[in-house]
């Protein structure tokens, strides 16, 4: 047993234009004040006066969902090695924190060192979802930014929007002043070097040439150069350039070679408890399994793989660096790497009795998930089986291409039993295209057959299954674009059918979990993701009206969001309804087509037809091209091994790590 | 612990934790010279490397001082008494004078605070040994030009715990004392209380068992 004793004592110094002094005496105040304070190892503070550009990075919802999040640290990591760029992070206050800082003045800050964002040159905001948004406006007026990015002068940073989101920017377009496509490591840089230029020269023009700097590379959105012309039914006529200048289209960022970018190499951990605790390593990105429904899959093709001994090095220094005893081994089909074998097995066998555990989200239905999982659970630790079948028949998963049989779906949940795991999870989604409420109540049969054969094969009434659904909702850059989403009451009704279908049988439905999300954040999520600048107006109304956090269940109000619609969206001859439930034809402009994703829209449309008539459709990286569009269009091409590289043991490195010059 | 390379001890069982214990941990917001946990290992290790190795892998602000081998026995139990000061900025010295003196002559000053078990109403005045008003150092708060009164306590360690809030909640019950801004407080020591009154290092006890044990 050792003992000792740990004072703290005053941390660093605060930066000259920190708003530490006026925030600290508000933290006591506040719900997990930790959230605010920063000092993560991982965080970098540089000298203001040195940089020639600074970042402010948001992700724009509470610390502890985004200070986890990869492309916020990747950026962040890129951005801190220039020696002359300094990058910051800022997260979403709580209300709590939020009606103080109001109350006392003190604007939007960075955790790590406290700055006001205001001050920074680039203000960037990462958007895995939509429901971000009023988030994004909380931030800009706590800022003290002026919200419309019409109203804004040289003294405002320029804000950029990324992330998933951004492929469809238009609902935000008022208030962000450009958005970047695609991958962000490379883009980031870009955008800093025409910053640097264009401040080293005086900044000439002052922001309008800015924007027109960042709008001619082709791949920086900038939405007020770009005019919208309505039909008199509401649909758009077409979106063009303002101006002479700016390109008709804007493209995507692709980042190739992952290899050659093994970010982060030193990840953030945080002080505060997070969704996520653990060192997170992309295998690959992009995906072309084709499942219809999946946006992500969809918008950062072509598949290119990190190679086995770089996800080696990466684990074995993100581990060392961070501390960490969890591996993530993300991508959008994990099980789907070239050498995903040889992966597993490298460094379950590099971890053996460390009591570092290794996760891998299973995505493919069948046997192989389950010898991958037997590997990483070779350290004692099981971590949890999901399978995501996606669709309750195989009429809808047709329509969804999501490949897989009831017969594949039962035998793999049975091995995961008799390979002792006690509890799996099976995930769906409700309200897809021509779904009925056959389709969903065939999710019972499944599970009740799940059961049924798991308690024959291993003579056990102890094992279960989860089967938790999702509200399908329509994404842009999708063959499903076009589709009418569900009305919440029918998603509703269905899923309380499913519900008295699952406990039908109540020797079966006990050993059934069920989990399942209300349809109404589903369809207000559909009006964001498809929506066009008009429903801008709407999230500014809902923003007014108190609106934060829309993400999380206990925040979110429908009721805000359809009076906001009702009340702001008859004036411009639409409403709600004209937003989600209607489908689209195939002439219709959409308010992302001058936003390339590299796909090819008539092959979107003709995959949409596919999937209407119960088409399936392949997976390049083992069948010949189908002609989406993206590698030809991008100049890409899928990017894979095998490598025919294993992984070597790892000499194990033991006793204290005391630091040979000790600075006191 | 796992960037220190100690050879951490786990517990048994199908979730293993990792054996460290926290004796009497200072509240949320409140700054503190001397925190003490117990840690348990596989295998014996150099205290001073330990500590060394621990400081060089806790962020800023957070020193390890010392490490020791236990002799055995409960930290936790030793810790009988906290030392604490409390500055108070825009507070007039004389006012909080007179309210300590209400509050010290006091029998009971009944205090409310939210706990995990609900609101729970308590004593804050039997659990003081000592409250004392101790003139300005120069630049206390990084207010200036503010006047701060500072008061020094001293409070044993009973249950439900006597914190600096409750103290100050007890000023208000007793002299409706209200701090315009929020009060900063750090714990100074705590520890051992010996028979007059002042708190010993707990470590000391495993310092004195080692000599006994010749190592």
């Amino acid at each position: 047993m050792g003992i000792m004793s740990v004072p703290s004592t005053t941390p660093r110094p605060a930066a000259a234009n920190s708003v530490w002094p006026r925030l600290e005496p508000l933290l006591p105040q506040v719900t997990k004040p930790i959230q605010y304070v920063g000092g993560e190892l991982g965080a970098v503070v540089k000298d203001w006066d040195t940089a020639a550009v600074r970042w402010a990075l948001m992700y724009p919802d509470a610390y502890e969902v985004g200070l986890p999040n990869q492309g916020v640290q990747i950026l962040y990591e890129v951005l801190n090695e220039l020696p002359d760029v300094l990058a910051e992070r800022t997260y979403a206050v709580w209300p709590d924190l939020e009606k103080l800082m109001r109350a006392h003045g003190v604007p939007q800050f960075t955790v790590d060192a406290h700055r006001p964002v205001r001050d920074f040159d680039v203000f960037g905001v990462s958007f895995s979802t939509e429901l971000g948004y009023t988030n994004l406006l909380t931030a800009i007026d706590l800022a003290g930014i002026p919200l419309l990015a019409a109203d804004r002068t040289d003294a405002d940073p320029v804000i950029v929007a990324g992330g998933h989101a951004a492929f469809n920017p238009e609902p935000i377009a008022d208030f962000v002043d450009a958005a970047v496509l695609g991958d962000g490591e490379e883009a980031v840089l870009e955008i800093t070097t025409i910053v640097r230029e264009w401040k080293a020269e005086g900044s000439p023009g002052g922001r309008d040439e800015l924007l027109l700097r960042l709008a001619r590379t082709e791949s920086v959105y900038v939405p007020r150069f770009y005019d919208v012309d309505y039909l008199p039914d509401g649909r758009i006529q077409r979106i063009v350039p303002n101006r002479p200048d700016v390109p008709f289209r804007v493209h995507k960022r692709t980042t190739m070679d992952l290899d050659a970018w093994p970010y982060p190499k030193k990840p953030l951990v945080p002080l505060a408890e997070t969704v996520h605790e653990r060192y997170a390593v992309e295998i690959f990105r992009g995906c072309t399994r084709g499942c219809r429904f999946c946006q992500a899959g969809m918008i950062t093709r072509p598949v290119r793989e990190r190679s086995i001994t770089t996800v080696g090095q990466m684990v074995q220094q993100g581990l060392e660096f961070s501390g960490f005893h969890e591996v993530g081994l993300l991508s959008l089909s994990s099980a789907d790497h070239s050498e995903i074998g040889d992966m597993c097995s490298g460094l379950a066998q590099q971890y053996e009795g460390t009591n570092v555990s290794l996760s891998l989200p299973s995505t493919r239905v069948d046997a192989f998930n389950i010898d991958l999982a037997q590997e990483l659970s070779r350290n004692g630790r099981r971590t949890g089986l999901t399978f995501a079948p996606e669709g309750g028949s195989e009429r809808i998963r047709k329509v969804i291409n999501k490949m897989v049989s009831k017969e594949d779906l039962i035998r793999t949940v049975v091995t995961a039993y008799t390979n002792g795991w006690r509890q799996v999870k099976l995930y769906f989604m409700c309200g897809l295209p021509t779904e009925t409420d056959a389709d969903v109540l065939e999710i019972a049969d499944m599970a009740h057959e799940v059961i049924r054969a798991g308690r024959a094969a291993t003579g056990s009434k102890d094992i279960r299954c989860t089967v938790s659904i999702g509200g399908f909702v329509p994404k842009p850059h999708t063959p499903f674009q076009w589709a009418s989403m569900e009305r919440p009451e029918v998603i509703d009704h269905r899923l309380k059918l499913l519900k008295q279908a699952i406990n039908a049988d109540r020797s079966l439905g006990r050993a059934i979990g069920f989990r399942y999300h209300d349809g109404e954040p589903s369809l207000i999520e559909g009006l964001l993701s498809r929506g066009d600048r008009r429903v801008g107006a709407v999230i500014r109304r809902v923003w007014e009206n108190g609106g934060r956090f829309d993400g999380w269940s206990e925040h979110f109000s429908y009721q805000r969001w359809v009076d906001a619609a009702a009340e702001v969206l008859p004036a411009f001859g639409v409403d709600l309804d004209w937003y989600t439930i209607r489908e689209r034809d195939e002439l219709e402009v959409l308010p992302w087509d001058h936003l390339d994703s590299g796909l090819d829209k008539d092959w979107l449309w003709q995959d949409w037809q596919d999937a209407l008539v119960e088409y399936e459709q392949d997976d390049c990286r083992w069948t010949p091209c189908f002609d989406c569009g993206v590698c030809p269009s991008m100049d890409t091409e899928i990017q894979i091994g095998p490598t025919g590289r294993k992984l070597l043991p790892l000499t194990p490195v033991n006793g204290l790590k005391v630091p040979t010059a000790a600075p006191q | 612990m796992r960037r220190a390379g100690v050879p951490i001890a786990f517990s048994q069982g199908f979730t293993p934790h990792p054996k460290i214990s926290y004796a009497s941990a200072a509240p949320t917001g409140v700054a503190s010279e001397a925190e003490y946990l117990e840690i348990g290992l596989r295998e014996p290790v150099d205290p001073e490397q330990l500590r060394a190795a621990l400081d060089a892998a806790l962020s800023p602000g957070l020193d390890v001082l010392d490490a020791v081998v236990a002799q055995g026995g409960s930290l936790a139990d030793r810790i009988e008494a906290s030392h604490w000061r409390i500055e108070l900025p825009e507070v007039e010295p004389a006012a909080l004078e007179r309210a300590v003196a209400a509050f010290t002559a006091a029998e009971e000053v009944l205090v409310e605070r939210m706990t995990k078990q609900g609101r729970r109403t308590f004593d804050a005045r039997a659990a003081v040994m000592s409250i004392d008003l101790i003139p300005p150092v120069a630049t206390p708060s990084e207010a200036p030009g503010v006047s701060c009164a500072i008061l020094e306590l001293v409070v044993r360690q009973v249950t439900p715990s006597v914190r600096p809030d409750d103290v100050l909640s007890g000023l208000r019950v007793a002299a409706d004392l209200e701090p315009p801004v929020s009060p900063r407080v750090t714990r100074l020591a705590q520890g051992t209380l010996t028979a007059q009154g002042a708190i010993v290092d707990p470590l000391d006890a495993d310092r004195d068992g080692a000599s006994i044990g010749g190592r």
